[in-house]
């Protein structure tokens, strides 16, 4: 659990890496090029909350699995 | 079959999907008339279809082995990987006919691939049917395997064999240039090749998850006979 939350943690890093170099000023972090970066980071958070709950299914299972 | 009880390829699962929807958004796409930025549909809905025949060619593969040497395991990842790539079928489906809907004018166009995929997905529901119109355990999973084996070729060709020969709107068949030989440019590669193995990994894992559900289930049943 403890690598998911960082393989999360990285990928959200680097889509605000993507928007940092801008020189606008009002163009920074998410904002940048239409704030298309914000979908992505909430697309990216749905599916890694499926991933958790997969793997939370996974975990309950395997302890099913031990008591049989 | 221990690895499905392991984690890494869950994990480069996860890490897969995650890097094809991050670099599917922000990565450049070629400028294409009426396709626009819905060509980015490609990483998401073409995967769905990968994930998919993976699972099915999972099921065929178990089915055959089953045939071999009857072992109710066999059976019920046969039975398993068919429930899951239906769920696949669906969201491909459905994902193919909203983006039908905004370049080809309407959801559904009976196009070649389309009308084929239909065709593909009642073979698929016959399989269920009638393995749930068999009472006797062993007699089902046998027939459900031979079944399962005629099944199989049917979806190749409708899927990938079939559109090819007619016109469809589909790059790639008939008429149609394909992505691969004049739109899809190495970048786009780059994203839909990961996002293929990422989507098939987490369909695997979706279906061993139901299988040991199955598992515990017939030992619960067998236990209390």
């Amino acid at each position: 659990m403890r690598i998911l939350k960082l393989v999360l943690f990285l990928c959200l890093l680097s889509v605000t890496a993507f928007a940092a170099g801008d020189d606008s000023t009002m163009a920074f972090d998410m904002r940048q090029s239409g704030m298309i970066y914000v979908v992505v980071a909430t697309i990216a958070i749905v599916f890694a909350g499926i991933a958790v709950y997969l793997f939370s299914i996974d975990k309950r299972l395997k302890k099913i699995e031990r008591n049989n | 079959m221990s690895f499905i009880y392991k984690s890494w390829w869950k994990y480069l699962g996860v890490v897969l999907v995650l890097y094809s929807i991050v670099g599917g958004f922000l990565v450049p796409v070629p400028e294409l008339p009426i396709l626009r930025e819905t060509i980015r549909n490609l990483y998401f809905h073409v995967p769905l279809w990968m994930a998919m025949i993976v699972l099915f060619s999972i099921s065929v593969f178990y089915s055959i082995r089953y045939l071999v040497q009857p072992d109710d395991d066999f059976d019920l990842v046969a039975v398993e990987s068919v429930n899951v790539g239906i769920v696949f079928y669906i969201l491909g489906l459905g994902t193919g006919m909203m983006w039908a809907n905004y370049t080809w004018g309407t959801p559904w166009n009976n196009d070649i691939k389309q009308l084929c995929a239909a065709i593909a997905f009642l073979v698929y529901c016959a399989y269920l049917v009638l393995r749930n119109s068999v009472e006797e355990e062993q007699k089902r999973a046998k027939i459900s395997a031979v079944y399962n084996i005629f099944a199989y070729p049917i979806l190749v060709v409708m899927v990938f064999v079939l559109p090819r020969m007619g016109d469809s709107l589909h790059p790639g068949n008939g008429g149609n240039p394909a992505f691969g030989k004049y739109d899809l440019d190495s970048m786009m590669r780059l994203v839909l090749y990961p996002s293929f193995i990422g989507w098939a990994l987490i369909g695997v894992w979706i279906a061993t998850l139901r299988y040991r559900i199955r598992l515990i289930e017939r030992k619960r049943l067998d236990e209390n006979l």
